[in-house]
């Protein structure tokens, strides 16, 4: 009897702790890739406090943050961050601006504006690189409609991607093609979400349409925004796929945008060290830019739930 | 807003038409041009009109592409066939990992959960080069380096985080009662979890799957450097076909419209789950 009592607690306790388990062992196989990634990633951290070259392997040893000390005086460096944050900042303002524009045209939910918003998703579900040889096959100078139509503008020497001047334009526009319709959905998704009383009011009162627009629509869309731009931010600085199959950082080095330098810098000058110092600067770069995000967005959500 | 003066009907379709025009055109050109000679291709102006040819599908089709200089081997085909294999490989792997892994953060509070479940998609926040790069050199040591399951398992990163969100999101709305009415009724949490849990979050799973599947075709970079020629997906495929065959423009195109088509044809079908998909972190914001 007693021993029939003792099995009986012991199964409620294997019992009561394979319950608080089960989370854990469910969760543990994703938990495994999820460890198995922080490998290279730690990797790459060592990495780059050492002299490491592939072609050199003897001269490998652990030099501290010279590798860092290094780019401050290296105007390619330079170079890389200030084009990295320019098509950053370019290609997200543009992107708002028009996916913000593209949403309030398509506000109303009727037949013909979600048919327009479905065939917009198009370019979105394009792969980036293949959209670059889509955009180089429309821009070559001597066959493609884009260079033909800026031709019949009278420009006959635009060069598009292949000119430093225009360069960055091209793919910028690439860019745009891509991702605009990616923010028209979250903010089309926002706008149809609001609350309706703040405009029936506002609509009662006779108030102007840009007060609407700037003290309601925007305010309440915030948080929408902040999300949407806070994700092409983060694509945006970290750009390869458009940039390397557009032009692989060129003319000279003017796309060199922090990923394809980095991937130049292993392959070409089989310097890894250096290679990732890089990208170590730019994942701190990108975590800077997610927390001052988050921390705004939080922030916004508050106020946004506090006036609805 | 008043938009129902006349002028202004006016501008939001001349502004409508403009934004079809930019969005569209790239996507009916390209589709165009792979029904064109390569002198078609070259005459000045374009034309709207013109004798499709479906010569360029079937050089690529067929492998076999005819030039003066003789008969080109294409590889086209092998890398499309690539494309489905890693993508449906990575995806059926990513819901086999992330399933399991959202119904425990959707339905149990527990230690470094939060942490672990903010961890996984954070990853999607990182540059990718900074795991790839160090991983191919792993990889060249363990003898993973161009092989399907070395490369899915680095797919996993697209695949995975998106997968655990969406889903976690349909499991915390769907209400735990049905579950434990059944596990009350003294079946075991796999059978709650399998025959209820599961089948209710279907249409997320579902959406989640077919995203991810999405992301992983058009990923680019993950195989540009752990792929070399045999193993490679369309995408990479596609850059080293331009270099190939030369000025082959119209060819060149009906590769385009051949590994975009099967994204485009998936998005089409299931745009509702997939605009609910990519907006419903914002929404739920």
């Amino acid at each position: 009897m007693a021993q029939l009592v003792e099995t009986k607690a012991t199964a409620r306790r294997t019992k009561r702790w394979r319950g608080r388990l089960l989370p854990y062992l469910l969760s543990l196989p994703a938990l495994l890739v999820c460890i198995a990634i922080l490998v290279p990633f730690v990797t790459a951290a060592v990495y780059s406090l050492q002299r490491y070259r592939l072609n050199l392997p003897y001269l490998r040893g652990f030099i501290g943050i010279d590798n860092y000390i290094d780019f401050l005086s290296d105007p390619a460096f330079w170079n890389t961050l200030r084009i990295s944050l320019v098509y950053t900042a370019v290609t997200v303002i543009a992107e708002l601006l028009l996916g913000l524009g593209i949403a309030l045209l398509l506000r109303r939910p009727t037949r013909f504006h979600n048919a327009v918003s479905i065939m917009l998703l198009l370019p979105l579900m394009t792969a980036p690189a293949i959209a670059a040889l889509m955009w180089k096959l429309m821009t070559n100078p001597s066959f493609g409609i884009l260079s033909y139509l800026v031709g019949l503008l009278g420009v006959h020497d635009f060069k598009w991607a292949s000119d430093p001047s225009t360069a960055l334009f091209t793919v910028v526009l690439v860019d745009v093609w891509v991702y605009t319709p990616f923010i028209m959905i979250l903010l089309l998704a926002g706008l149809r979400s609001l609350p309706r009383q703040p405009f029936e009011a506002a609509a009662l009162d006779g108030v102007p349409a840009s007060f609407v627009f700037f003290r309601i629509t925007l305010p309440m869309l915030a948080p929408y925004i902040i999300t949407a731009s806070l994700f092409r931010l983060l694509d945006s600085i970290q750009q390869f796929d458009i940039v390397y199959a557009m032009t692989q950082g060129g003319p000279g080095d003017r796309l060199m945008v922090f990923q394809v330098q980095a991937y130049l810098e292993f392959f070409q000058y089989t310097n890894v060290g250096r290679s990732a110092a890089l990208l170590m600067i730019l994942w701190l770069i990108t975590n800077i830019l997610s927390n001052i995000f988050i921390k705004n967005w939080l922030r916004l959500r508050e106020r946004a739930h506090g006036h609805a | 807003m008043d938009h129902s003066s006349l002028a202004g009907r006016i501008f939001r379709g001349i502004a409508l038409a403009l934004v079809l025009l930019f969005f569209m055109f790239p996507i009916v050109w390209i589709l165009l041009m792979s029904f064109q000679t390569n002198e078609q291709i070259l005459r000045i102006p374009p034309r709207i009109l013109f004798e499709p040819t479906f010569a360029n599908y079937e050089a690529l089709i067929s492998g076999q592409l005819k030039t003066a200089a003789g008969n080109l081997q294409l590889t086209f085909m092998r890398n499309l066939m690539n494309s489905f294999v890693l993508s449906s490989a990575s995806v059926i792997l990513a819901l086999l990992l992330g399933v399991p892994a959202a119904y425990a953060f959707a339905r149990f509070k527990f230690r470094l959960g939060e942490t672990i479940a903010f961890t996984l998609l954070s990853f999607r926040f990182a540059p990718p080069l900074l795991v790839l790069l160090p991983l191919s050199l792993y990889y060249q040591q363990l003898g993973l380096n161009d092989t399907y399951f070395g490369i899915v398992w680095v797919y996993q990163l697209i695949a995975l985080p998106l997968i655990l969100w969406i889903v976690r999101g349909y499991f915390e709305d769907i209400s735990p009662d049905i579950e434990h009415a059944y596990r009350l009724a003294g079946h075991s949490w796999r059978e709650a979890f399998t025959r209820i849990a599961v089948p209710l979050a279907g249409p997320g799973i579902a959406a989640a799957g077919l995203l991810s599947f999405i992301f992983c075709w058009n990923n680019f970079v993950f195989a540009l450097i752990l792929a070399s020629a045999d193993k490679q997906p369309v995408t990479v495929g596609a850059l080293a076909f331009v270099t190939a065959s030369g000025i082959q423009y119209g060819q060149i195109a009906a590769a385009i419209v051949l590994s975009v088509t099967p994204t485009l044809l998936l998005a089409l079908y299931a745009q509702r789950y997939l605009v609910e998909g990519l907006s419903l972190g914002a929404v739920k914001g």
